[in-house]
């Protein structure tokens, strides 16, 4: 299979569940050895052996990046979703031997900032987990903003509150608690960067806000790793390969290809870091586009498809792969 | 066993020589009998015995001599070696990952020792055997890529990755073919190559640069790239230019073996851990034209390179004014008969 990054062979050392909704994992190296170093904002893509069935889903490393020894990260499960956070839940135990990727890092803190503002969403919160243990490392100077729907799903709130203090704010949606973003984005210090990882929507607004009171698109981060959805099955043509697939209900495209022996480069897997970008040769048919990389102009031409999160319905595609 | 460390200057007297075992090591640039850009990189891997790439990070008989030029350059000119503030911490990436590499490959020679975050550091070479708290700059004599580069063979060009850019925001570099750190420090990938004649139009940079900020942990790339110098002279900087721009004019027919040298860069890149960003390490290895012709496949191919080269790149490189001599020189040991393919001397 072939992706950007080297594989390492690790063992589930712990699974500890945190609230109704979210479990975290521990990962060791099977040879005993240290995992390599990353920094905060890094993930890894997890290999799910489901049978006959792989699945390869992107997780934030949440430890602190100052300690090698395991990698953790969080999941929520996902009723409805394609299944990977339902197996991970299921069906990972201690001692289960799996492969994940070498750290990833495509949302890394901007070491010039003179102050980093956090914003968290749910389950977002993850990266910033290893964000915050780094800057404090460091003596950074950070402030982090977390909203969560309810107290008991506040995942790590506990924890960041013990560890930061005032530095770290709550904001719970069924005590109707709201950012007040303006005047937050308003009353930053010269030099600070802000960072948002969250549902869709929300980092849609605080980017939305943030340039509209005049924040420099370079001083704002953000990270949105869109699951695959899951949809009507399609069929395509892969042109170079010389081969025909379906594309299942529960099957990303880019799933679909490798299943085929067809194997495109890849490091985030959610329509994220460019590398599966394809060419459309043809298609007849409606686009389905979930990513965050092909610019809109992009999307309307119908000449690329992201084949790691995006659909097509309609009656035929033919792709340069 | 181990290296026999050479006593040689690259300045003044000029003592540098490459030993027979050296000259057959030489990473020759050029694979066919001519000579474009092209998007050379390929992956970072350890080669065979007895080459540069025996290990990721090449350490030769020239290592102490070049250490000592590289002091004599920043008495003269600290600005040499700079680091943006936000790059303290990529700076210990490199440290980390220079003492690693050097132990790996020479173990008779360097020695690293890690006690949690308390580190001793043993150069034999240089006689130095330092004990300091990784991460703490106060217990180091100079900021941490400056400790390291002082002892590591090559320029280094330390690059913060932001904004899907490239930024040139730290580097040791005092063995350059005529570039400035101190012109290009906080410069983007685009700014600073704008020099470059006709890769621009080839698209080559935009390409480029989408393959360095896509460079994983673990899987370092490289490319060669050449230049020819006069003299062996490692510090071909701007800043001294008025001390070696002029030895081009001094190139004859009787002195083209002895004076004019192939120089060649091992560039690697490597992306690192903590911070994210990407270290350039630029190694940089010089052999005199009568050392490089003691294999005649290498005499006959640099002579058609030489002879072909589009006259925009001859004169980027510098190499205009003593082309001629030079072609003339080459052209007696280039009998017309065939190349065999690959880099290597027969």
């Amino acid at each position: 299979m072939s992706t950007g990054t080297t594989k390492l062979d690790v063992v589930v050392s712990d699974v500890v569940p945190i609230n109704d909704l979210v479990t975290r994992f521990h990962f060791r190296r099977r040879d005993g050895e240290l995992l390599p170093t990353f920094s905060g904002g890094a993930h890894v893509v997890v290999e799910m052996r489901d049978g006959d069935r792989t699945r390869l889903n992107p997780y934030s490393l949440m430890g602190s990046p100052l300690d090698t020894r395991e990698y953790t990260i969080s999941v929520r499960r996902d009723d409805v979703g394609r299944g990977g956070s339902l197996f991970m839940h299921r069906q990972v135990k201690p001692g289960l031997e799996m492969v994940i990727s070498y750290p990833v890092n495509l949302f890394s803190l901007d070491l010039r900032a003179k102050k980093h503002l956090m914003l968290a969403g749910g389950i977002g919160i993850t990266p910033f987990m290893a964000q915050t243990s780094q800057l404090a490392g460091a003596g950074g100077n950070f402030e982090l903003h977390y909203t969560c729907r309810t107290a008991s799903l506040g995942t790590y709130a506990d924890v960041l509150q013990q560890r930061y203090g005032n530095r770290v704010r709550l904001y719970h949606d069924d005590r109707e608690e709201r950012i007040d973003l303006d005047r937050l984005l308003s009353s930053q210090p010269l030099g600070t960067h802000l960072y948002v990882c969250g549902p869709a929507g929300m980092i849609n607004w605080v980017r939305d806000r943030a340039a509209s009171l005049g924040w420099p698109s370079e001083t704002v981060h953000f990270e949105h790793f869109a699951a695959p959805q899951p949809g009507a099955p399609f069929d395509v043509t892969l042109a170079l390969s010389d081969k025909t697939i379906r594309v299942g209900e529960q099957q990303s495209l880019l799933e679909a290809m490798e299943a085929a022996g067809v194997d495109p480069p890849y490091l985030c897997r959610g329509g994220v870091c460019g590398q599966c970008e394809t060419n459309v040769i043809s298609s007849d048919g409606k686009f389905i586009h979930n990513d965050h990389w092909l610019s809109e102009e992009d999307h309307r031409s119908g000449c690329k498809i992201m084949p790691c999160v995006s659909r097509f319905e309609g009656k035929s595609l033919v792709l340069e792969r | 066993m181990g290296i026999t460390f050479r006593k040689e200057t690259f300045r003044d007297d000029y003592t540098f020589k490459n030993s027979p075992e050296h000259i057959r090591r030489f990473p020759f640039p050029f694979n066919e009998d001519a000579y474009m850009y092209a998007v050379n990189i390929e992956p970072h891997v350890v080669g065979p015995k007895g080459s540069v790439l025996e290990n990721l990070i090449d350490v030769d008989e020239h290592y102490v001599a070049e250490m000592q030029d590289r002091a004599l350059v920043l008495a003269e000119d600290p600005l040499r070696c700079q680091s943006l503030p936000h790059m303290t911490l990529a700076g210990w990436d490199l440290l980390e990952l220079l003492m690693e590499q050097q132990a790996l490959g020479y173990p008779e020679h360097f020695t690293l020792e890690r006690n949690g975050d308390r580190w001793r550091w043993i150069n034999r070479p240089l006689g130095i055997d330092d004990t300091f708290t990784f991460g703490d700059t106060s217990t180091l004599p100079y900021g941490p890529m400056e400790y390291i580069t002082r002892q590591s063979q090559g320029d280094f060009c330390i690059l913060d990755q932001r904004d899907g850019n490239l930024w040139m925001d730290a580097g040791m570099v005092t063995t350059q073919a005529d570039w400035s750190l101190d012109f290009d420090i906080g410069m983007n990938f685009f700014e600073w190559h704008a020099p470059v004649p006709l890769a621009h139009e080839k698209g080559i940079f935009t390409r480029a640069l989408k393959f360095l900020t896509n460079i994983q942990q673990g899987k370092p790339a490289r490319r060669l790239n050449w230049t020819m110098t006069i003299n062996p002279r490692l510090d071909t900087s701007p800043e001294n230019y008025h001390k070696w721009g002029p030895d081009r004019a001094t190139v004859t027919p009787e002195n083209v073996g002895d004076k004019v040298h192939l120089r060649v860069e091992l560039q690697s890149f490597w992306r690192l851990p903590r911070s994210n960003g990407i270290v350039f390490p630029i190694r940089c290895y010089l052999i005199k034209m009568d050392e490089l012709v003691t294999q005649p496949k290498w005499a006959r191919r640099l002579h058609r390179v030489i002879r072909d080269l589009p006259e925009e790149l001859a004169t980027y490189k510098g190499l205009m004014r003593y082309r001629p001599t030079l072609v003339e020189w080459l052209s007696k040991l280039d009998d017309g008969s065939p190349t065999s393919p690959g880099f290597g001397p027969d």
